[in-house]
């Protein structure tokens, strides 16, 4: 497997131009004859979805909610960035850019990063045409916050549902094209497979989730926007329906899997309460705007928050980083907290919560300004928690949010198959180590908006495709899998609940490959998984059948899935021995417990090759060159 | 605590359907009305018996796929709260719980308390929206929009689409939902230039639907998860009333040019 990032030469500023230029060009009476299949109707999805069926292509989307609007782009909060420079803070496109690879701690591509940053003010100018509601300031004029990980004020934002907002755009779009006739959309279907023929992405097979049906779709290309894969871990901030089955499928028939250990824990979840909790709930990083992070001093302080004085308190982000204070990027704050709790000073029951306070805002600013700016979070803490934080501090704890990982691809995002192209959190994405907030929606749109409708017209114009059919081969190929897969699941006839699996599959990740991981831990998580994967097929109860509405079927294939996904991101973490972003590796921090790089070894990119059932998988690597920022220790103190 | 369901199961379309009563014992406050309904139903596999499907997803209360009439109620008893944001501390150790789908012709069972609610993307395609094709916009500052009208369209746009409003209705109507959808973009220098075409598409897909016609019950408003509000309803008989009356968005015929 060779790994050609094809990356335009040529200076920074002037590659993506130069790109757009030199890409040929199908001509429109031709697009009408191709037809696309997008996998996925997110922001990343609906977006390219859209923007395809525009240009005249035939477009066939798909997603496994009941409608593309709800996919999980509609639960991002916080806001979306783009170097606008609208604030006159000294913003620019280099410095989104600058920002965007110091965050991911040098583990990205720069040609890619500085595009993205170059296609941040489309964005907005494309979201505001489309009648998202972005928050204004008096005078008409869009208003902006920031994020962690940024000196300048660059995040857009509608109140605490910039991510809905951005969807809708794109799902109206996408609606409008389907009233037209050129997208045709199929909810309630999930990809189970994708076609390989004579080398290239031709198609996929579905299941109707209504009906059973295993269905064979045919294309030209092919584009997974599938979101991230971070509910290996069970409890996540994800959609309980989020999976890695699209990009395993992909993974499984020659697509390479990138960096799967680069995975993202947020700061700011509402803490866990019990068994049986099914997920856990993001309070969105803007609120480090205004709120102050803080524990007890002392051990075991169990004092209601409002009896514990001043001095007796650590502020211990503005401590420890004064100049970033509360908003350092995600992954230090995310291990800052658990390196309290672990002390002992933890709060809450069970001791894994940290004190996000609103006192100090709400004295300086007042209730009501608070309210506008937070209302909405704020209810949704109190409806989850029965506490009110206008009087007593948020509890939070960092929990699984995002996933930097996936589908390697190329300037291009075509993956290593030919036609298959990946965009959104499926692809191993511009974030290198760590994705800094505000980031993903600005990806999503993009990848989805500006990138891929220009480079998969050149993938066409320049690739002479055989027609094929549903009855090809390899179509029949895989629609046989598929079923014969439906079937062993059903016919195990075990005793244990698909659930009580992916429980036990995400406390052993976030035991060993969570926010701290080490040789010995990854070594026994590796011992561990393969286990349970084997028991799992022995013994798991799947009910029904597969000609009805059947949700414990589709969670059991998932879980299979994140059965043997799991053991990659494990398997990766345990070969990157240096510590970056999100990835910390215990035997590879500075004396002041950082994350410590080491560029020499391990300024790249590792992109997983599948070797076939029982043999372990490949890695490759696609050496990271820094031309115009300077890898250096990253410091927000 | 311990509670008794009494749940709706019906196979699929075509089943008739029926009540069905499972106790559901140590329930935790803590946990939200979806993981009561998880744990029924590990109970459920455990014993050999179908769970009871229902629809989540976000289990966060943006995402419009929850949705279920618990005690007759959409969403429930809480005031502005989804059915994966319950919690069961708003129940008593003791309580009968009775579980029912959406109930609405537009919106056929598809399984226990999953429905299709496919007719809200077919309003949304026959208007909903736009038309800004990608590539076409101006700078995002060309156009101000007053903050009393862009935070009023934000009111409105923050519809989760979960079909409360017609569950809630005597009648069936899809008012409030498609209301909030004119409102938002009508209220948007952007959404001028179509303002009455959309309506009209939008109000005539509606009634292809077969939702019913409002009768200003406003039992959708005391629904809505997101407290939409009712007024959304007036601006769009305002607008559509226009449309009707000046023929605005009828598509001008279009002339052959000179040459
Ligand atoms: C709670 C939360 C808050 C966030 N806040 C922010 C924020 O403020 N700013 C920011 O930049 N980012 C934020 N993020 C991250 C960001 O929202 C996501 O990374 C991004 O929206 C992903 O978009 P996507 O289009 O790649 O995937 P998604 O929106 O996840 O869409 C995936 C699509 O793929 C479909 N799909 C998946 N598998 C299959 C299959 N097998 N078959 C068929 N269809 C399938 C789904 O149906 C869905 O349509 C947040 C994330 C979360 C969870
Ligand atoms: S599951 Fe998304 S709103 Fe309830």
């Amino acid at each position: 497997m060779e790994l050609r990032a094809n990356v335009p030469d040529g200076p920074i500023e002037k590659k993506w131009d130069k790109h757009r230029f030199e890409m040929k060009l199908v001509n429109p009476a031709n697009k009408r004859k191709h037809t696309i299949i997008v996998v996925g109707s997110g922001l990343a999805g609906a977006s390219s979805a859209a923007s395809l069926a525009e240009l005249g292509y035939n477009v066939k989307c798909f997603c496994y909610q009941d409608s593309p609007r709800r996919a999980h782009s509609i639960a991002a909060q916080g806001g979306i960035n783009a170097a606008k420079n609208y604030q006159n803070d000294g913003d620019s496109v280099f410095r989104l850019f600058y920002d965007t690879v110091k965050g991911g701690d040098y583990r990205s591509r720069e040609a890619n990063v500085y595009r993205l940053a170059q296609l941040s003010v489309n964005i907005i100018d494309q979201c505001v045409a489309q009648g998202v509601p972005f928050a204004r300031e008096y005078g008409g004029m869009l208003a902006n916050r920031s994020f962690g990980g940024a000196q300048v004020s660059r995040t857009f934002y509608a109140r605490g549902q910039t991510g809905q907002q951005l969807l809708l755009g794109a799902y109206q779009a996408l609606e409008r094209q389907v009233g037209l006739g050129k997208v045709d959309m199929h909810s309630r279907h999930e990809m189970l497979d994708l076609v390989v023929v004579d080398g290239r992405a031709r198609g996929i097979v579905t299941r109707d989730m209504v009906t059973g049906e295993v269905e064979p779709h045919v294309g030209d290309a092919v584009v997974l926007a599938t979101g991230g894969y971070g509910n290996v871990f069970y409890l996540a901030t994800y959609a309980k329906g989020a999976n890695a089955t699209a990009i395993w499928r992909a993974y499984k028939r020659g697509a390479a899997f990138a960096n799967p250990c680069f995975t993202q824990i947020h700061p700011t979840c509402i803490p866990v309460t019990g068994e049986h909790q099914s997920k856990l709930t993001l309070m969105s990083e803007s609120l480090r705007n205004d709120g102050r992070i803080w524990v007890p001093r002392k051990k075991g302080d169990t004092r209601p928050p409002p009896q514990i004085p001043d001095e007796e308190r650590d502020y211990y982000l503005e401590r420890q980083y004064p100049s970033f204070g509360n908003l350092v990027p995600r992954d230090v704050a995310s291990r800052a907290a658990k390196r309290v709790c672990d002390e002992g000073r933890g709060v809450g029951p069970g001791g894994y919560g940290v004190y996000l306070d609103f006192a100090d805002a709400i004295r300086r600013l007042g209730e009501s300004v608070i309210g506008e700016k937070y209302g909405n979070l704020f209810e949704m803490y109190e409806r989850i928690t029965a506490e009110n934080p206008y009087r007593v501090p948020m509890r939070i704890y960092p929990a699984t949010h995002y996933t930097m990982g996936g589908l390697w691809v190329d300037y291009n995002l075509m993956s290593t198959i030919p036609g298959l192209h990946v965009i959104g959190e499926a692809n191993f994405s511009d974030h290198g180590a760590n994705r800094l907030g505000a980031s993903a929606l600005m990806q999503g749109l993009a990848d989805g908006y500006f990138v891929v409708p220009y480079t998969l017209g050149h993938y066409l114009a320049s690739t002479k495709l055989e027609p094929v059919g549903p009855d090809h081969a390899a179509f029949e190929e895989a629609e046989a899998a598929v079923a014969a897969r439906v079937e062993k699941l059903l016919g195990v006839h075990g005793t244990r609940s698909v659930d009580s699996f992916h429980r036990e599959l995400g406390k052993i990740m976030w035991e060993h490959c969570g926010m701290a991981r080490n040789e010995g831990g990854l070594k026994s998580a590796l011992g561990k998984i393969p286990d349970l994967r084997e028991e799992f097929w022995r013994d798991v109860k799947v009910l029904g059948e597969n000609e009805e509405l059947n949700q414990s079927l589709e969670k059991a294939g998932r879980v299979a899935d994140f059965l043997e996904l799991g053991e990659l991101v494990c398997l990766d973490a345990l070969e990157r021995r240096e510590s970056c972003g999100g990835h910390f590796r215990e035997e590879f921090q500075t004396p002041d417990g950082e994350a410590r790089r080491d560029d020499e070894r391990f300024s790249h990119v590792a992109a997983w090759e599948y070797a076939g059932e029982g043999r372990p998988p490949v890695r490759h690597v696609e050496p990271l060159g820094f031309e115009y920022v300077h890898p250096t220790q990253r410091s927000y103190k | 605590m311990n509670l008794r369901l009494h749940v709706w199961r019906q196979r699929n379309a075509a089943d008739s359907g029926r009540f069905v009563t499972y106790p559901a014992a140590d329930i935790s406050p803590d946990m939200s009305f979806l993981e009561m309904l998880d744990v029924v139903n590990e109970g459920l596999i455990a014993r050999g018996e179908d769970p009871i499907a229902f629809d989540h997803d976000c289990r966060e209360g943006i995402c419009g796929t929850c949705g279920m009439m618990i005690d007759g109620q959409a969403h429930g008893p809480r005031r502005a709260t989804t059915a994966c944001q319950l919690h069961m501390r708003t129940f008593h150790d003791g309580d009968e719980i009775t579980i029912e789908p959406w109930r609405a012709d537009s919106f056929p069972v598809v399984k226990d308390l999953v429905v299709d609610r496919t007719a809200f993307d077919r309003i949304v395609a026959a208007g909903g929206f736009i038309t800004a094709p990608t590539g076409s916009a101006p700078d995002g500052n060309a156009i101000p929009v007053p903050k009393t009208s862009a935070d009023l369209a934000m009111d409105a746009a923050a519809c989760i689409g979960c079909g409360a409003c017609v569950a809630a209705c005597p009648n069936a109507s899809a008012m409030l939902f498609t209301a909030a959808k004119v409102s938002h973009l009508g209220l948007l220098p952007q959404g001028q230039p179509e303002r009455y075409a959309r309506v009209r598409r939008m109000v005539s897909q509606m009634d292809a639907e077969g939702f019913g016609t409002c009768t200003n019950h406003f039992e959708c408003e005391a629904a809505c998860p997101k407290s939409i509000s009712v007024r959304f309803i007036a601006r769009l008989n305002r607008d559509y009333l226009r449309a009707v009356l000046t023929g605005g968005g009828e598509p001008a015929r279009v002339e052959g040019g000179a040459g």
